[in-house]
């Protein structure tokens, strides 16, 4: 086991390695030129070249990449004389835009993008898998065509409109104030403004989600229920409810694992439209923005590589909790 | 012998579905003392699992329906497991009457230990903790002949092989001490020398537990190993029932003659030809009238005024303890038999 | 002196396989196949029996060109195809045909019975002597199918007529060889006598030689001429069936001729019965010495140390000799 964590964990950071090298390169060769765009509108070629100098961008970009990761260890200086700047390690870069080191730009968004995901993992992980079981055992009858009804809903509406109708719902009654609406409220300091802050967000994003989790456990649930071990089950004289929890919601639940986790992970890298519906300084917005509002490559490098690691290791994550569920995964 | 331990009586198992209502199993009756075992032959679709299912209340009462009545004869009295609430069957269930199944890889959960999957069986009847559990599985697992049980119990159904699956079967179905065993193809999965060696143990395991025992199996061979009385079915209906010798060596009904005719044999090497029985079994949503072996059986123009194709023959005793569902005389069966020439 | 239709020498087929799961990614090498000799004559059907895992059906396989074999020589009717290539397999395929287990599996449901047998011409660029839709349905009648059937899909028949439809696809270009891997393993007792009825007809019609790859040794005993039985990979005893079935030398053919359960009471009751005892090995680590030795009831030291070399015993003739691989043979 110990000898399998350690050689996944090098496997990890490999890959970790490579994406980072890829996100670097994509970056290095895109049409747009980062050093033209800091320079404004009375441009000379010697300026863009003094600007390429300050933003590092004129060594080869293996260099670049040597530096960026000399910077993530030890931290890094950025530009010269009165326009410069030191970002304490993690060092990603620092945004000419904001004028601010990306560490801390992630620092700030992440805790909400985080809080964003992880209320609406649970909510849609509760609704999902209790409206399948419920499906399930109940198929034929008016709950499976409820949940019917529901997953459709879930899976066709999207999530611009059911965000944009439950804002509109939450305004109408009253339950969100308008102007405190995104305010970053830590649940360490107040946990009911934190939830109270999220709710509605995390509603939006559950119901997507809740919709096809639905769906699946559901028919996981069928599908195990028909399993010969099942049979076994009854045959020894179990009762229905043991059957139900202990055999087949084991058996059946194992595979959501694997989506969930991915899911989960892909959430961690930014709600882009939830974000930005609810008005929530996150990932997301932190990205989108940086794509199109400004160009500012420092934090889409950060951002993306952040999407990519957190995909990596959730991977892992969800790999090692199979295991611990499904021995024949485990050595023998 | 004494009062049998299992009396099915007239139990009829049909499913409704959108084409018609599939008559499953028809009618069928027959009894098991404990210490014998009874086998039950017959080709896929014959209705012989679908019996043994709702002997043990396995069916889905939503999809299946049932009539007739399929009595254990317990200590405290005899159950009707047809027409006893749910819930009163399911704690006879792996107590008083236990079923393996055809695929040992399949059959037992693959997230739990053999021990764990075992001694959740025996803590549903006996008060013990899990590690008493676990000490009994042990014992069954050593009973069984699994060497090394006590490393073993902790292991997962994939680290066995599937004679080594099917011994945990039994030795799961085993743990309650029941009185009625109902095996559905227990070998049937399993390679020929594994085969020998489980049929070996189930008949060990009946003396030891002093047990009636049901064997579901579509192989002739198996019988005549095991079985101390057979029925045959056909199409959800038995059509002849007797002793393991009459059934071989006296068969009264012409599908039992044409199955055994069917059959190659490892002991006869003389290049014979088989005979096949023509045809195949009919739909048992739409039913012939009549026999429903009549379209293929061989000798079904020797029975006067058509018979066969309008008259359901009954399941007659036509010699003590030899029933047989067919309308030809015991003359007529006897020249069938001499006929065909192949057995005996 | 007649030559063999298949001549197999040394035929090796290794597999590289990973198990045990992610937790211990163990590379092996399971030698299902481990140096097989093997001559069938024209005409002729050869049996090929064992528990599964004895590498029959693999030999099946690498015959047909399924699998490339990883040493030896395949002759096949004087010409050597051990390493055509698929292009050039392609005239040869035409006389060399399969027959399946599951004729469920083996046919397209997309597509008519015509049009399935009807193709076997048409990959073959063969236009046979009256058309293909008249060939067609002389074959269907051959087999024992009603021709007026022939726009019917394989979904419409049962289990016994989709293997006449394997049987008339198999024979449809007149090949010199069928393979059949457990052609009737997967029907009921009262069809599989049709079957092999049918087999044995069309053998002396078309004077075809099989291949009869099955574990039940009651149905190879009928149909085969000659039997080889092999365990992990290896031939273990090879004779024609009289011999092999009255008088097995091989403890191990003696076990498993033993095992056949017999229907009839008084003879199995009378009859001794040798009980192997435990599993079979497992193919990635068999046994040193002898592959049998953990199993036999007659193990000596010697057959832990030296793998005793097929031999030809008695009176030798072409492919009617009987071989045998044992230290510590039964009497004859």
């Amino acid at each position: 086991m110990l000898k399998y964590l350690i050689r996944r964990l090098a496997a990890t950071a490999l890959v970790i390695t490579l994406v980072s090298m890829s996100v670097f390169v994509i970056f290095a060769y895109l049409p747009m030129d980062p050093a033209r765009l800091t320079c404004g509108k009375a441009c000379t070629p010697s300026i863009i070249e003094a600007n390429r100098h300050r933003l590092g961008l004129d060594v080869p970009v293996q260099v670049q990449y040597g530096r960026f990761v000399k910077g993530l260890v030890a931290g890094r200086h950025y530009g010269e004389g009165v326009a410069s700047f030191d970002c304490p390690a993690p060092a990603f870069g620092y945004s000419f835009n904001k004028h601010a080191c990306v560490s801390t730009l992630i620092a700030d968004a992440f805790p909400v993008t985080f809080s964003l995901a992880i209320g609406s993992f649970i909510l849609w992980l509760l609704i999902g898998v209790s409206l399948g079981v419920v499906a399930a055992k109940r198929q034929g009858k008016w709950q499976d065509k409820a949940s019917t009804a529901f997953v459709l809903v879930g899976i066709s509406l999207p999530t611009f409109i059911s965000g944009i109708l439950i804002l509109l719902l939450a305004l109408k009654f009253n339950l969100i104030d308008p102007i405190e609406m995104g305010r970053w409220v830590s649940p360490f300091t107040d946990p009911i403004g934190w939830a109270r802050n999220f709710i509605f967000p995390w509603i939006t994003l559950a119901l997507a989600f809740a919709a096809t989790y639905t769906r699946f456990t559901r028919s996981n649930v069928l599908e195990t229920s028909s399993e010969d071990y099942i049979r076994t089950a009854r045959a020894k004289g179990l009762s229905e409810k043991v059957i139900l929890r202990k055999h087949t919601l084991r058996a059946a639940l194992a595979p959501i694992i694997t989506i969930a986790g991915l899911d989960f992970a892909g959430l961690l890298g930014g709600a882009i439209i939830t974000e930005n519906i609810f008005n929530l300084p996150g990932l997301g917005r932190l990205s989108i923005r940086a794509v199109l509002v400004d160009y500012d490559l420092p934090v889409i490098l950060t951002t993306t590589l952040l999407a990519a690691v957190f995909v990596v290791v959730m991977n892992l994550v969800v790999d090692i909790l199979y295991a611990y569920i499904d021995p024949r995964v485990r050595v023998a | 012998m004494s009062q049998p331990f299992l009396e099915v009586k007239n139990l009829t198992v049909s499913f409704p579905t959108e084409d018609g209502l599939v008559r499953a199993s028809n009618d069928i009756s027959f009894t098991v003392a404990r210490g014998e075992t009874l086998a039950v032959v017959g080709e896929s679709g014959s209705g012989k699992s679908v019996t043994s299912l709702a002997v043990m209340g396995l069916h889905d009462r939503r999809s299946a329906q049932i009539s007739g009545q399929a009595i254990l004869n317990l200590e405290s009295g005899p159950i009707d497991t047809i027409s006893a609430s749910p819930d009163v069957v399911r704690k006879l269930r792996g107590k008083s009457m236990a079923m393996i199944f055809q695929d040992p890889m399949s059959a037992l959960h693959p997230y739990y230990t053999i021990g764990d999957q075992i001694s959740e069986a025996w803590r549903l009847y006996n008060d013990g903790d899990k590690k008493a559990g676990i000490k009994r599985a042990t014992e069954m697992l050593d009973l069984v002949g699994i060497p090394g049980a006590a490393k073993r119990v902790l292991e997962y159904p994939h680290q066995f092989s599937g004679g080594m699956r099917q011994r945990v079967m039994i030795a799961m179905a085993l743990v309650n001490n029941p009185s009625l065993l109902i095996a559905d193809e227990p070998t049937t999965a399993l390679d020929v020398t594994v085969q020998s060696q489980i049929l070996e143990l189930l008949k060990n395991m009946q003396k030891e537990f002093n047990m009636a025992v049901i064997l579901i199996t579509h192989d002739l061979g198996v019988v005549a190993e095991v079985a101390d009385r057979v029925s045959v079915m056909y199409a959800g209906k038995i059509v002849e029932q007797a002793g393991i010798d009459d059934i071989y060596y006296q068969p009264d009904h012409p599908y039992t003659i044409g199955l055994l005719n069917s059959i190659p044999r490892v002991d006869q090497l003389e290049g014979r030809r088989l005979i096949a029985i023509p045809g195949q079994p009919p739909s048992l949503i739409s039913l012939p009238a009549g026999c429903s072996f009549r379209s293929r059986c061989s000798f079904s123009s020797q029975v006067p005024n058509n018979l066969c194709a309008t008259a359901v023959p009954d399941l007659d005793q036509k010699i003590s303890g030899h029933f047989s569902r067919c309308h030809l005389t015991e003359d007529q069966l006897k020249k069938a038999r001499v006929s065909t020439g192949a057995v005996l | 002196m007649t030559e063999p239709i298949l001549k197999l020498e040394g035929l090796k087929k290794y597999f590289e396989s990973t198990s045990g799961g992610i937790f211990n990614k163990k590379k092996g090498i399971v030698k299902a196949v481990d140096g097989i000799d093997l001559e069938i004559m024209p005409g002729q059907t050869v049996g090929l029996v064992g528990e599964s895992g004895c590498g029959k059906t693999t030999v099946g396989r690498t015959v047909l060109k399924l699998y490339e074999p990883t040493e030896g020589t395949i002759t096949f009717n004087g010409q050597d195809i051990t390493h055509l290539s698929a292009h050039e397999m392609k005239p040869i395929r035409a006389q060399m045909q399969m027959i399946f287990q599951d004729p469920y599996a083996s046919l397209n449901p997309r597509h008519t019975v015509g049009t399935l047998i009807g193709a076997t011409f048409e990959i073959q660029g063969i236009t046979p002597e009256g058309g293909i839709k008249q060939e067609v349905e002389r074959l269907m009648e051959r087999v024992g199918l009603n021709p007026e059937h022939v726009n019917r899909y394989p979904h419409e028949f049962s289990g016994g007529q989709r293997q006449r439809i394997g049987v008339a696809r198999a024979i449809a270009l007149k090949p010199k060889l069928i393979v059949a891997d457990e052609p009737v393993s997967a029907l009921d007792v009262s069809i599989q006598a049709q079957v092999v009825n049918l087999l044995d007809d069309l053998q002396e019609e078309f004077d075809l030689s099989y291949l009869f790859v099955a574990h039940d040794l009651s149905v190879v005993q009928h149909i085969s001429d000659r039997v080889v039985v092999m365990y992990l990979g290896k031939i273990m005893e090879d004779a024609n069936k009289h011999d092999l079935f009255r008088a097995p030398r091989h403890p191990y053919t003696k076990a498993l001729l033993s095992a056949v359960p017999v229907p009839d009471p008084k003879k199995s009751r009378a009859r001794e019965k040798i009980i192997l005892q435990g599993d079979l090995p497992s193919p990635m680590n068999p046994p040193a010495g002898c592959v049998f030795n953990t199993r036999c009831w007659k193990v000596q030291e010697q057959c832990r140390v030296e793998v005793p070399p097929l031999l030809q015993i008695g009176n030798v003739q072409m492919g009617n000799g009987h071989r045998l691989a044992c230290h510590f043979p039964e009497p004859a």
